[in-house]
């Protein structure tokens, strides 16, 4: 079985004015189909840049990254933007929902850039809406929610478009323990029914729900496989 | 790119957005309505100004009677040279730049009386020249005096409006007989209304013009007051001025270089100093209405700049879900050219009613008079909307494009 990601050395450099900051140096990352990961790691270690390379929201510096056998290095911004799009689903700590749209319409801004339309667009909204036990809220803006009902409409955002591989950098660290476990919940349900999940999280015991984990250090993978 | 793409995307945030469009709509109509209002005003003024100007005549010269300062053929200086009334045709004769002169008598604090009432006033005697030269120009259902008049000596008058009014109240004139010195005269016209800035007699419309043979019959003056005179050509004035100091010298004997033997106000002249001062209004609402621009252009700018950080988040999160770069830039070009064409068509017809509605107040003011007829000029409009409209397009395009050519990670991290 081929992996979905393959990363080869890849490497990230910042630049901030003058000053030049390697986050990654040289990574060499694996992922299987259906498998089910979480990334770890010190603060200021990679992980959320190694993550926004992996969801196509970033450009890397050199390296070569095949996602689901496509070299995403060569493609053009319009192909990135459909992989956005379809193959890869974004959770981030902080949400990211627009202000001013409701959860619905949070829900809907995927399916509209992929010319969903009319009745079925409609069906599949509150069909996620409902998914991610938010029907009632469909009508809510995302300063009339909760941190945890937020985290589960951009979840829902994130599948809209029925993606295989979810992305989620922190999606609980906004959150109390409580919400925080419904989020982790969903997580689970959504690498039983076959999607391919990568996780960022500090907490451990989350990390110990994965099949794998990555460890990351100064920008290298630090461990990777069981490490618990 | 796809069509149906833009336009869902688009109404909803358009929707969703009505304050920040709304702040737009208003700069952008504000600042048209400045700026076509000024404009507007300024152009009716001027035209006030330049129809004022008008009110006495045009391309006219005045022409006095003087005393020499210079010895002459045996002849002392300070001989008073006065105008006689063969003066005009004599001059008339020998000039050909000259189109129209007459000779002008004139007479203060004459008793003037129509039925009960009486009021002292000025009366000139005229020829039918000045109907062309002065603007005497009879209202309807009168006429100015002509040259019959002139020929058979009739008692006949032309009166100023305000004259007019004061003997008569609203009351019709033309064909009344009314008294002057107890000599009857019957009204012929009245003269049309008229702004007036310029005078050497006192205003017209408070005048009563009679036939300039009849008022030497009447009164008996022995000189004309003065003459006026309009050459075919306005820049032909100072040709026309020598040869008069040249003809009147041979006929009265007095040196043609002696100035003061006669005096004579170009009308004409001050007529082109008023023009200087019109160029020098209109240099100056220029460059207010360009910094009235420029105002209302950062106006909109600005309301364009202050939602850069949230709206580059938000294409930031757009594009993390998908979008292309042609939705986005698409999405902010028609919002700039929708907020443009209604911001400029509402800013353009608002100035027009504006406008319409000050040309139709009901009072009679002198201050509204002197303000004229404001005149708003489609061409300025649309270059007023487009140049507001391009400014606030590049301002919120320019961010755009920005927030739509780097990563998603890097618009969504934007401070
Ligand atoms: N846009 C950027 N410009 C410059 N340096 C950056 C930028 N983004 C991240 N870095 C640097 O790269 C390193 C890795 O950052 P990254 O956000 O990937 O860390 P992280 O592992 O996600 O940390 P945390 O657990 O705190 O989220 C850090 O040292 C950070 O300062
Ligand atoms: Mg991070």
């Amino acid at each position: 079985m081929s992996a979905i990601m393959d990363m080869k050395q890849i490497r990230k450099v910042y630049q901030t004015g003058k000053v030049t900051f390697e986050a990654l140096r040289g990574i060499d990352i694996q992922v299987e189909r259906g498998e089910s990961v979480a990334v770890v790691g010190p603060s200021g270690s990679g992980k959320s840049t190694l993550m926004n390379l992996m969801g196509c929201l970033d450009v890397l510096t050199s390296g070569e990254y095949k996602l689901d056998g496509e070299l995403v290095n060569t493609l053009t911004s319009n192909q990135l933007a459909d992989i956005r799009n379809k193959k890869v689903g974004f959770v981030f700590q902080a949400f990211n929902l627009l202000p001013y749209a409701t959860a619905y319409e949070n829900i809907e801004i995927p399916l509209l850039f992929a010319r969903v339309t009319g009745r079925k667009r409609r069906q599949r909204v509150t069909e996620l809406l409902a998914r991610v036990g938010l029907a009632d809220k469909a009508a809510n803006k995302p300063t009339e929610m909760s941190g945890g009902e937020m985290q589960r409409v951009a979840i829902a955002r994130a599948l809209a478009n029925d993606p295989e591989i979810i992305l989620a950098d922190e999606p609980t660290g906004n959150l109390d323990s409580a919400s925080g476990g419904e989020i982790v919940k969903l997580f689970n349900e959504l690498w039983k029914q076959g999607k391919t999940i990568i996780i960022i999280t500090h907490d451990a015991s989350i990390a110990g729900q994965t099949q794998r984990i990555i460890r990351l250090k100064d920008g290298a993978v630090d461990g990777n496989g069981d490490l618990r | 790119m796809n069509i149906a793409v833009i336009y869902n995307v688009f109404v909803r945030d358009f929707r969703k957005q009505k304050k920040r469009i709304a702040l737009t709509l208003i700069a952008l109509t504000w600042g048209t309505i400045s700026i076509m209002l000024l404009l507007g005003f300024g152009e009716g003024l001027q035209q006030q100004l330049v129809t004022n100007q008008r009110g006495m005549g045009e391309s006219i010269s005045v022409l006095w009677g003087g005393q020499t300062t210079i010895p002459f053929k045996g002849l002392g200086k300070g001989r008073h040279i006065a105008l006689h009334k063969e003066d005009p045709a004599y001059l008339k004769e020998r000039i050909p730049e000259i189109q129209y002169i007459g000779g002008e008598y004139q007479r203060w604090g004459v008793e003037v009386r129509y039925g009960d009432q009486v009021v002292t006033e000025h009366i000139t005697g005229i020829t039918p020249e000045f109907e062309q030269m002065r603007n005497h120009i009879a209202d309807r259902g009168g006429r100015m005096i002509n040259q019959l008049d002139i020929d058979l000596r009739r008692r006949v008058v032309f009166l100023g409006d305000e004259l007019k009014r004061r003997l008569f109240g609203d009351e019709n004139a033309v064909g009344e007989m009314i008294l002057m010195r107890s000599v009857p005269f019957t009204v012929i016209g009245v003269q049309a209304p008229k702004m007036q800035m310029n005078s050497y007699s006192g205003s017209d419309e408070d005048k009563a013009s009679i036939p300039a043979t009849t008022f030497k019959a009447v009164f008996g003056d022995p000189w004309l007051d003065n003459i006026v005179y309009q050459p075919y050509d306005v820049n032909q004035m100072k040709i026309v001025e020598r040869q008069i100091y040249e003809a009147m010298g041979a006929k009265y004997k007095f040196d043609p270089n002696d100035e003061d033997a006669l005096r004579i106000w170009d009308v004409a002249e001050s007529q082109r100093e008023m023009h200087n001062i019109l160029l020098g209004i209109e240099i100056f609402l220029g460059i207010i209405g360009g910094l009235t621009l420029l105002i209302a252009g950062v106006g909109v700018a600005n309301i364009m700049y202050v939602s850069i950080k949230e709206r580059t988040r938000e294409i930031g999160i757009k594009m993390a879900v998908g979008a292309r770069r042609s939705y986005i830039l698409a999405q902010f070009l028609i919002e700039a050219l929708i907020i443009t064409f209604f911001g400029g068509f509402g800013g353009m017809t608002i100035s027009y009613v504006l406008t319409e509605g000050f040309k139709r107040i009901p009072i009679q003011s002198d201050v509204l008079d002197f303000m004229g007829r404001p005149t708003i000029s489609l061409e300025i409009g649309l270059i007023v909307v487009a140049i507001l409209g391009i400014m606030g397009l590049l301002s919120g395009l320019f961010p755009a494009m920005r927030a739509a050519s780097i990563s998603p990670v890097e618009s969504l991290r934007y401070e």
